[in-house]
């Protein structure tokens, strides 16, 4: 096992893992308000708001409210958002203002070993978030139990692909600042256009096709699959299938980005 | 291995693009010494120590450390060295104990050692009282002692020190002086670059001077300042005419630096100071003990490095 080769990882990744956990343990009340009010803030401005407007949504041939209609998106969503914020910003900040990255590497911890625990816990946020979303939206009678369990092991599935992407991009991005590019350029187009807010039947067809391309697509179609009890539908597999793969492009990648960044 | 070195470096390079850090140094460390690597900035220490410990790829060379291969045994060399970084890179979000704890976890110690390592180690620095507070709060010397007692959670045969008492008050850096002694006498080998010659003088058994990737000289710090200063220096500021044509009809060896003069006298100049201060300088001329400041520089130059 060659020290700047790829194949270096063991078990000891977990190590970085339980780093970033007892760190998250030191704050978790402060780090548990959002994704415990955002949903509720959703809920009242389409529930209460928004119910004149859109007063019921057609999907699957089945009749919904709107706000059931956003529940689902909004769990993939907050999937998203907490891994990518994660591997960016908060693995900057270790990377490059704490080095903490080059304490571990004084110690026998490879470089892949590093970021692969940056990348797990990043999904890990994830599945946490996911998990109060759901529990908070589940209050409102938003989620079918007990196949909304569904949606825990696809926030992991979720939360790597997009810690792996995040983790790419900060082995790319010069300084802090930077991490807006990608922020405005990919996660907000995503946010808006992934089918979240209204079904991508109604974009023009270009713009579904580049749709299906985005990451957040398929996983709001998965939680939406899950969510209407279609677990094993061909759409949620196609979904989980497309997520498995772009895990697999973009974590090596991630790897080889941050490699090049840390070892000089 | 009782005796044998530790680290083999052998015609060991390092090159960024279009600049060569490192150009081609040998050296060999032994067990239980104390061994110095000194240079002007950017000389090319702190890229040898990364090479060192697997940090950073080397270009071409040989390096051996505890006779093991650094590319493939890195695992095993890291397990048994600790390393001290200039940087601070404590976690500020975690108390002492905490850091401690949490670094243990990259070695893989089970949890009741890492506690009774963190406690020795915490009282041997001095720390013990200071357990629950975050390196924020800590002053730099504190932090620096504790990235000191860190390195040595694993109970390392090597230390690396990278400039451990760079920006420390005299009280923080005795201490830590102090407490190299100590590690000393327990058998562990340390490598230590710095800026200071006094600490190097203090510390080390053997030295290298490197300047621009290259070892410019090498040997035991009294042995290097009889080598190449001698074994007193006179200054004289400012610089007269008079004294520069003495010196130079005597053919001694001499260096002026901005106003000032510096003689450099071997051990049978017994007289010379008597002499130059009665004839040429009464008042502004002073005679002291040649050091490995004088050494350093008159190899490596006057002249500021960025």
């Amino acid at each position: 096992m060659n020290i700047f080769g790829s194949n270096n990882i063991t078990t000891r990744f977990l190590s970085v893992w339980c780093r970033n956990w007892i760190v998250y343990l030191r704050t978790w009340k402060i780090n548990f308000i959002p994704p415990l009010l955002e949903p509720i803030l959703y809920v009242a401005a389409f529930g209460v708001g928004f119910r004149l407007l859109v007063p019921s949504v057609q999907f699957h041939g089945q009749e919904m409210s709107y706000v059931q209609f956003i529940a689902p998106a909004l769990v993939a969503v907050s999937i998203m958002n907490s891994s990518f914020f994660e591997t960016t910003y908060a693995s900057f900040v270790r990377m490059y203002y704490q080095k903490t990255f080059d304490a571990m590497m004084s110690a026998p911890v490879s470089v892949q070993e590093v970021i692969t625990g940056e990348i797990v816990w990043g999904a890990t946020r994830s599945l946490m978030t996911a998990a109060v979303t759901l529990a908070v939206l589940s209050c409102f009678g938003l989620f079918p139990w007990p196949e909304a369990f569904w949606i825990l092991p696809v926030a992991v599935l979720g939360g790597f692909a997009f810690a792996a992407i995040g983790m790419m991009f900060t082995g790319l991005i010069p300084n802090i600042e930077l991490f807006n590019l990608p922020v405005f350029l990919f996660i907000t187009p995503m946010f808006l256009f992934s089918g979240t807010f209204f079904s991508i039947d109604t974009l023009p067809e270009w713009a579904q096709w580049f749709a299906l391309i985005l990451p957040l697509t398929h996983l709001v179609n998965l939680c939406r699959e899950i969510c209407c009890g279609s677990v094993l539908s061909i759409g949620a597999i196609t979904a989980g299938i497309y997520l498995v793969v772009f895990s697999a492009i973009f974590y090596p990648l991630a790897l080889r980005t941050m490699r090049k960044r840390l070892i000089k | 291995m009782k005796n044998g070195s530790i680290i083999k470096v052998q015609d060991l390079r390092k090159v960024y693009g279009d600049t060569t850090a490192v150009d081609g140094i040998s050296f060999k460390v032994n067990r239980g010494e104390i061994f110095g690597i000194l240079g002007p900035n950017g000389a090319g220490k702190t890229t040898t120590i990364r090479m060192l410990y697997g940090f950073s790829p080397m270009t071409s060379g040989s390096l051996r450390v505890f006779d093991l291969d650094i590319e493939t045994d890195w695992r095993a060399i890291r397990t048994r060295t600790g390393v001290c970084h200039q940087d601070n890179n404590l976690d500020p979000d975690l108390t002492v104990r905490e850091n401690m704890h949490v670094f243990a976890r990259y070695f893989a110690m089970p949890q009741k050692m890492a506690a009774e390592r963190t406690e020795h180690l915490l009282k041997f620095i001095g720390l013990e009282q200071r357990k629950e507070s975050k390196p924020p709060e800590l002053s730099g010397g504190m932090m620096r002692r504790l990235i000191l007692a860190r390195a040595l959670l694993n109970n390392p045969e090597l230390i690396i020190l990278d400039e451990p008492t760079t920006g420390l008050d005299p009280q923080s850096r005795h201490l830590v002086w102090e407490r190299i002694g100590e590690l000393k006498k327990t058998g562990i080998t340390v490598l230590l670059t710095t800026h200071y010659m006094e600490e190097a003088a203090r510390l080390c058994d053997r030295l290298i001077i490197i300047d621009y990737g290259r070892i410019i000289t090498e040997g035991n710090p009294a042995e290097l300042v009889k080598r190449h200063v001698g074994h007193e220096v006179i200054e004289s500021s400012p610089v007269s005419e008079e004294l520069c044509a003495f010196v130079k009809q005597r053919g001694l060896e001499y260096e002026v630096s901005g106003d000032r003069l510096l003689i450099y006298c071997r051990e049978e100049d017994e007289d010379l100071f008597h002499e130059i201060s009665h004839q040429y300088c009464r008042d502004n001329c002073a005679l002291r003990t040649a050091t490995l400041e004088d050494v350093f520089l008159r190899l490596t130059g006057r002249q500021l490095r960025e």
